[in-house]
């Protein structure tokens, strides 16, 4: 490839934290009309350049070159003048506004200061057809689907003359219909000239929509490869840097073991949140739920844990009949949930590791009886070395941490009670194939351990390869529950979810 | 793609759940002013309403300055205290033979300097507004007190014309100036609201502050003029006040900001900010005077049934509002 001059250059970027380096003699380019996937493991890096650039962070060492002329931006408003745009993971718009607001805020037009609300609603639309979106511009934001608002965000973003366009796991909340259209904005967008810069953990769709990849591992870089020339198992050995036994030492699927039913719901249901369901988890079993966003997995997972009331049926834990009022019920009878959001829900950003990873247990003590800082600091330290928590300091905050790393300390802390049923919803997403990797073969190993797990996940290999047992869902009910045996395949599973049919 | 063009026709046909609010608070203002028509003689003639706007004046300018705060998702209580403030300096200041303009025009400065300097603590020191507003609500009505512990009567002409001049609107309508004052105050603000960039950045930065400021805008700037107008409003809903009652004293106003707060929401502006019109908060006011009207024109009920009427239709339109922000809320993490 005959390659044009590169619209962005960055060379021998260095980024210094207390204690840590977080970039170091790091060069990346971007060229126009190009999808750039920047890949690495947690902890790599990313984030740190992808900030560097949009002036959150400054530079330590090394320039940044927009359009052949040396830049240095002093906050992300300055580099959105300067036509370096960012999407988050997170929609950062105001879904209370409408949709053509959301595009224009902060640059109206106006005449003698009055907000000409006819002609924002046209140049909103018009916008978003060169998206090829047809959208109500004046409906309130919050009417639309997250992946539409995604897209209304990447809309904000290109008005403002953009040049460079960063999308920072854009796709990790949305489902397969959702991730093809924003690769046909994103295609759109390419057309146009416009650099995209990609950052996602899903390697399909890396491969999929981007052009060349940027690889980089502990703040350095390994190199920039063409797409087509680089195989996935090359890629996974760049960014972590090591052989693939651990993912392949799970291919082998764990034996399906027999124990006692631990959890049995009896046509258990709620109105609006799921259809009544019955299903039972043996002690030892990996029970895996799969189905679409909003098929209604998260909802049985609330509802065995006591987060939300039942409206029907009964749920029995051990054999005794029980009414789950409220968590604490659930924990008491020992039982654990790792929420899919672990940011709101979970972790508590500005505690260090070992308070995060204590609070669990110390809740289920009771305030009274604090635990002896021994007893803490043998727990922290078992626990760090056996999920690999990286820096292994007790008293690093948990903000520092990256997501791979704060979904272990969260897992962790509900190791520690040592639960019969462990409740995962979503543990892998948003974390890279390293952390995943290890996460996986834990959830192996403590189902070997006796330890019943309810494992939920967007990715329907993971669940296969993880599951004894699958119950898919559609539509707020649970459609089917297949033994995970040789016949069962992501394709007979992905017929499933679609034809809704019990197999 | 056409999945999206059929939600599109489905909402066109109904009414979008933003006006759900004001709808039904405009609802219930006509049937309490058919049901009043019913039961007693005289009472559903324009003037009826009419009196509420001059009854209410003060109360409607300070829920205008209210509505702005809420919107961002603050709280101001500090509103009824400045309304007692400004009443306080505008008989002091009189007696002391300064010219009615002079007064007035300190009055309203003093206020937007109160509420300037509240939402720049608000803002700069990242403190809850309702600490801060707290204590400038004790702040200003301990100041009454240094002015004078005892009702002073307001004498000057000026005042005593205001007060006394009644505008014909034909027929047998008419109103106060206070009246036509709070409703140029409402048309502005609405004006501010809905069509320059600091009523939309309002707006913004009650829906979510973090992305108002990931998306560049001004929301220093826009937290601090909220606060500011709100100050503004009650020194101006402190001189109708005192136009309306011809006197200055310490203990008048004591929980308006409450009143206010309650007439916004009652209007439909969610707590949480970020939604809401003023339309509302002008609905909010007259049904809060309709019923005292009412209970008046009923002779025989004790006036604090107005706050249990109140009280009651604050928890109607608190749960109203949780059923029609819920479903919606759910969506966005």
């Amino acid at each position: 490839m005959a390659a044009p001059a590169p619209i962005l250059r960055m060379s021998g970027i260095g980024k210094q934290f207390p204690g840590v380096k977080a970039l170091d003699g790091v060069d990346f380019r971007l060229l126009p009309g190009e999808v750039h996937a920047l890949m690495g493991e947690n902890g790599a890096g990313k984030s740190t350049l992808i900030k560097v650039l949009t002036g959150v962070y400054d530079i330590d060492a090394g320039e940044i070159e927009l359009e052949g002329r040396p830049v240095a931006f002093s906050s992300p408003l300055a580099a959105q003048q300067a036509g370096i745009s960012t999407v988050y993971q997170e929609v950062n718009l105001c879904a209370n506004l409408s949709v053509a607001e959301n595009i224009f805020i902060g640059r109206e037009p106006r005449r003698l200061g009055r907000i000409q609300w006819k002609a924002m609603r046209r140049r909103a639309a018009e916008i978003l057809a060169r998206l090829d979106l047809d959208l109500d511009v004046s409906a309130p934001l919050s009417s639309y689907s997250l992946a539409i608002q995604q897209m209304v965000a990447i809309a904000r973003a290109v008005d403002i003359d953009a040049k460079v366009l960063i999308l920072d796991e854009p796709t990790s909340s949305l489902d397969a219909g959702e991730v093809a259209q924003l690769f046909r904005v994103m295609r759109r967008l390419k057309e146009q000239g416009i650099a995209i810069l990609f950052v996602s953990h899903f390697l399909d769709q890396i491969y999929e929509i981007s052009d060349r990849m940027t690889v980089l591992r502990n703040g350095t870089l390994v190199g920039e490869y063409l797409t087509s020339e680089l195989s996935q198992v090359e890629l996974i050995g760049k960014m972590i840097g090591r052989e693939l036994a651990d993912l392949e030492k799970l291919e082998e699927r764990p034996p399906a073991r027999e124990g006692a039913p631990l959890v049995e719901a009896e046509q258990l249901g709620r109105t609006g949140a799921i259809q009544p369901f019955t299903l039972t988890i043996h002690e030892g079993e990996v029970v895996g739920l799969a189905g679409l966003l909003g098929s209604g997995r998260t909802e049985i997972a609330r509802l065995l844990f006591g987060a939300d009331h039942a409206g029907t049926g009964s749920l029995k834990i051990g054999g005794e009949q029980v009414n789950l009022r409220t968590p604490r019920s659930a924990v008491s009878r020992k039982l654990a949930f790792c929420s899919e959001n672990r940011r709101a829900e979970g972790l508590i950003p500005d505690l260090t590791v070992r308070e995060n990873l204590i609070l669990a247990l110390q809740a289920a003590r009771g305030w009274t009886r604090p635990i002896p800082r021994r007893k803490q600091d043998e727990l922290v330290e078992k626990y760090i070395a056996a999920l690999n928590i990286r820096p292994a300091n007790p008293d690093q905050l948990i903000k520092n941490l990256s997501g791979g790393n704060q979904q272990k300390v969260l897992l962790a802390r509900w190791l520690i009670l040592e639960p019969r049923l462990l409740i995962l919803d979503e543990p892998t997403r948003g974390i890279d194939v390293g952390a995943k990797a290890e996460i996986q073969r834990l959830v192996a190993e403590l189902s070997d351990g006796g330890m019943a797990v309810l494992f939920i996940s967007a990715e329907l290999e993971e669940v296969l390869r993880l599951s004894h047992k699958v119950g898919v869902l559609r539509d707020r009910r649970l459609v089917a529950e297949l033994d995970n045996d040789e016949r069962l395949t992501t394709d007979t599973l992905t017929e499933t979810i679609a034809s809704g049919a019990r197999s | 793609m056409t999945s999206i063009t059929g939600l599109r026709d489905l909402r066109r046909r109904t009414v979008p759940p933003k006006y759900i609010p004001v709808l039904v608070t405009a609802g219930l203002f006509v049937a309490m002013f058919v049901a009043g028509g019913i039961r007693y003689d005289n009472f559903a003639t324009g003037q009826i309403i009419l009196n509420v706007f001059i009854d209410n004046a003060f109360l409607l300018v300070v829920a205008v300055g209210m509505t702005f705060v809420i919107l961002t998702g603050g709280i101001d209580l500090s509103v009824g205290s400045v309304v007692a403030l400004a009443t306080m300096l505008s008989a002091s200041l009189l007696k002391d033979g300064w010219p009615a303009y002079a007064v007035m025009a300190l009055v309203l400065v003093i206020g937007a300097v109160l509420g300037l300097a509240m939402g720049a603590i608000i803002h700069y020191f990242e403190i809850q507004p309702f600490i801060v507003t707290l204590a400038g609500m004790f702040l200003a009505r301990g100041l009454c007190y240094t002015i004078s512990t005892e009702s002073i009567p307001i004498e000057n002409q000026t005042f005593t014309d205001i007060a006394q001049t009644r505008i014909n609107l034909g027929g047998d309508l008419s109103v106060s100036p206070s009246a036509v004052i709070a409703v140029v105050v409402v048309l502005i603000a609405a004006y501010v609201l809905h069509y320059t960039r600091l009523g939309r950045n309002v707006y913004a930065t009650g829906g979510s502050e973090q992305s108002a400021l990931l998306m560049g805008l001004p929301v220093a700037r826009t937290k601090i003029a909220v606060y500011t107008i709100s100050g503004f409003c009650s020194a101006l809903g402190g001189l109708l006040f005192a136009f309306y009652s011809l006197s200055g004293y310490g203990l008048s106003a004591v929980g308006m900001e409450l009143d206010a707060i309650a007439a916004v929401v009652i209007g439909g502006t969610l707590l949480t900010g970020g939604s809401g019109f003023l339309l509302g908060t002008v609905l909010g006011v007259l049904v809060l005077g309709l019923i005292q009207t009412i209970i008046s024109f009923e002779g025989t009920l004790s006036s604090w049934w107005t706050r249990i009427f109140i009280g009651l239709l604050l928890f109607v339109f608190i749960l109203l509002q949780r059923v029609f922000s819920g479903g919606s809320r759910r969506r966005t993490p």
